[in-house]
């Protein structure tokens, strides 16, 4: 869960997607003085890098006082497409620009910074969406998973872009045919509690809560501690901040406030069961990124650069347990391509 | 600066009226009216409902009426709502389910009525369906619809209960998108399902579909198309 993806441009402030189809088109990015900067972070490939690479580049121009008018983004510049070119094949991107920012990207470049895109990782599955359960492979009878929530294994650690398709067109069919074929004799264990009762008594408990926590607070909280600490740059001293300060939430949030009583389109119940989630998934991410003591990928230690095969060409799991999460880790099954320097 | 808006509030478990609620929030001129909605819920009163999604037009779920018309209040910043008091409220045409949540199953009901699918005669090939970007440019507007179900809400024809039962014109744009797509076998059955008064011909061309369209899909145009093509079939077979 450690790999988080960040594509370099999100329009800024919102983070709304301007999808590689524009640099692929040819528009180019631009720091505060004008220059064309990916030319230093990667001479061959220049704005065409892979996510990580590019995420990284645009924030060290930011850190070193080269953003737009000293601010925290750079410019992305469309006019090398030209306007018919725009028009066909962007335009989408072009609206987003018109829409969010009054802004013609023929004539104006637009405002971008990193955003936060894709999960590499995500629930262990076999190639047919089988849920595994530990670092053998073992299969939980009967459970699915399929799409951005699954974990196939076949992104690593940075996805490429188009590949999230893999899991919704190869993995999901794949799943469903497994689910079709698999579902008539399919043998679950007799369970003596009932999970459906379990989960209607801990949705009543939630519901009825009367505390002082607001969950706008903590979410907001939550975002920042994420963004100042697991985001594109990641350090042993940010991530134990971030640990820390994702717990605290965690305490804070059981004496969080539902002031909806009712029972019919209640989105505050519902934020309160995401929000709570999303703090787990915090400490599984940040725990994650806190054992891998290397740069891979989507991940960057900027305490450990490097990439280091012999200690961490491994898969992260992670165990719920009730002293925290437990990691451990799986070996990766390589087929035709081994691992290689990155050269751009 | 302040935003002052007035918002459709209705609760049936409590067993009221309908009524309006007067909310006033902070926001900056670059902030969308769903933010505005949103600061709302989180920081004043967490009962008002809507659904959200995306936050930028791309998955179609917060279509609601803005100061009249139908859109999305993800892509209505501040700065361009005027400074008066805004009225936001349902859509139209369906059913209010909690505040400006509507009912939207007819809506995705009379979509699947049209076979919003590709049909084929031909076996599977190896690879995929092959099309040319000009093949793919005959229809290219209609793929960007959301299903917000802004046209339809806004269709008089659809908000007439004497003509309630047209299809409306959401479900026409994407049997546009099949019947125009040279990879689809299927048009005698589209067009058996469009041939009459509640498909495409229960369009009476107000233009009221184009001009809320949150995705500027040219919607009576291709209306018209569909006429045009199902004129043509006729003529063929006589």
């Amino acid at each position: 869960m450690e790999f988080i993806q960040f594509h370099p441009t999100g329009l800024y402030p919102l983070g709304i997607l301007i999808s590689e189809a524009a640099r692929g088109e040819g528009a180019v990015l631009l720091n505060g003085p004008g220059e064309r900067f990916m030319e230093r972070y990667a001479p061959t490939i220049k704005d065409l890098a892979a996510r990580d690479v590019v995420s990284r580049a645009i924030l060290l121009e930011v850190r070193a006082g080269r953003g737009i008018a000293g601010k925290e983004y750079v410019h992305l510049d469309l006019s090398p497409v030209g306007e018919e070119n725009i028009r066909d094949k962007l335009w989408e991107i072009a609206s987003f620009a018109r829409i969010y920012l009054g802004i013609d990207p023929v004539r104006q470049p637009i405002p971008v910074a990193p955003t936060c895109h894709y999960v590499m990782g995500g629930i262990p599955t076999d190639a047919d969406g089988r849920v595994i359960s530990d670092e053998s492979g073992s299969v939980v009878a009967g459970i699915f998973a399929a799409g951005e929530c699954a974990c196939v294994f076949v992104h690593g650690a940075n996805r490429l872009g188009c590949n999230s398709l893999l899991d919704l067109l190869v993995f999901g069919r794949r799943a469903g045919r497994a689910m079709r074929d698999e579902a008539p004799r399919v043998q679950t264990p007799a369970s003596k509690a009932d999970p459906v009762k379990a989960v209607g008594e801990d949705l009543a408990d939630l519901h009825e809560r009367r505390g002082q926590e607001r969950i706008d607070t903590l979410r907001r909280r939550m975002q920042s501690l994420m963004m100042d600490h697991g985001s594109v740059f990641r350090t042993d001293a940010g991530l134990n901040v971030a640990i820390d300060g994702i717990r605290g939430l965690k305490e804070q949030f059981s004496r969080v406030a539902i002031l909806d009583k009712g029972r019919t389109f209640n989105y505050e119940l519902m934020e309160a069961v995401e929000l709570r989630h999303q703090l787990d998934l915090c400490e599984v991410i940040l725990t994650s990124a806190l054992h891998r003591k290397e740069s891979r990928g989507s991940h960057f230690r900027e305490d450990f650069p490097a990439r280091d095969d012999g200690a961490y060409l491994k898969h992260t799991l992670v165990f719920d347990r009730p002293s925290g999460p437990e990691v451990r880790y799986r070996d990766v099954s390589i087929t035709r391509f081994q691992p290689e320097k990155r050269v751009y | 600066m302040p935003v002052n808006l007035k918002v459709f509030r209705y609760d049936p478990d409590k067993g009221e009226k309908p009524y309006f609620r007067s909310y006033q929030v902070e926001a900056e001129p670059s902030d969308r009216l769903l933010d505005c909605l949103n600061r709302i819920r989180w920081e004043q009163d967490p009962t008002l409902s809507f659904r959200m999604s995306c936050g930028h037009g791309v998955c179609g779920s917060d279509g609601m009426r803005i100061n009249g018309i139908c859109g999305l209040p993800c892509q209505k910043l501040v700065s361009v709502l005027g400074a008066g008091e805004v009225l936001v409220e349902p859509l139209p045409v369906f059913r209010v389910i909690k505040d400006l949540v509507v009912d939207l199953d007819p809506f995705f009901e009379r979509y699947r009525s049209l076979k919003p699918y590709l049909i084929t005669g031909t076996p599977v090939p190896e690879k995929e369906r092959g099309q040319s970007p000009e093949e793919h440019g005959a229809f290219a507007d209609a793929v960007r619809c959301i299903l917000c179900a802004c046209c339809t809400a806004s269709c008089p024809v659809n908000q007439d209960k004497e003509t309630d039962g047209y299809v409306g014109p959401a479900a026409l744009v994407r049997a546009f998108r099949y019947l125009f797509d040279s990879r689809d076998d299927g048009s005698s059955a589209r067009i058996d399902l469009l041939d009459r008064k509640e498909g495409a011909w229960g369009c009476r061309t107000l233009w009221k579909c184009t001009e809320v369209c949150p995705k500027q899909i040219p919607v009576t145009k291709e209306i018209g198309r569909i006429k045009k093509r199902m004129y043509g079939a006729k003529q063929e077979k006589t």
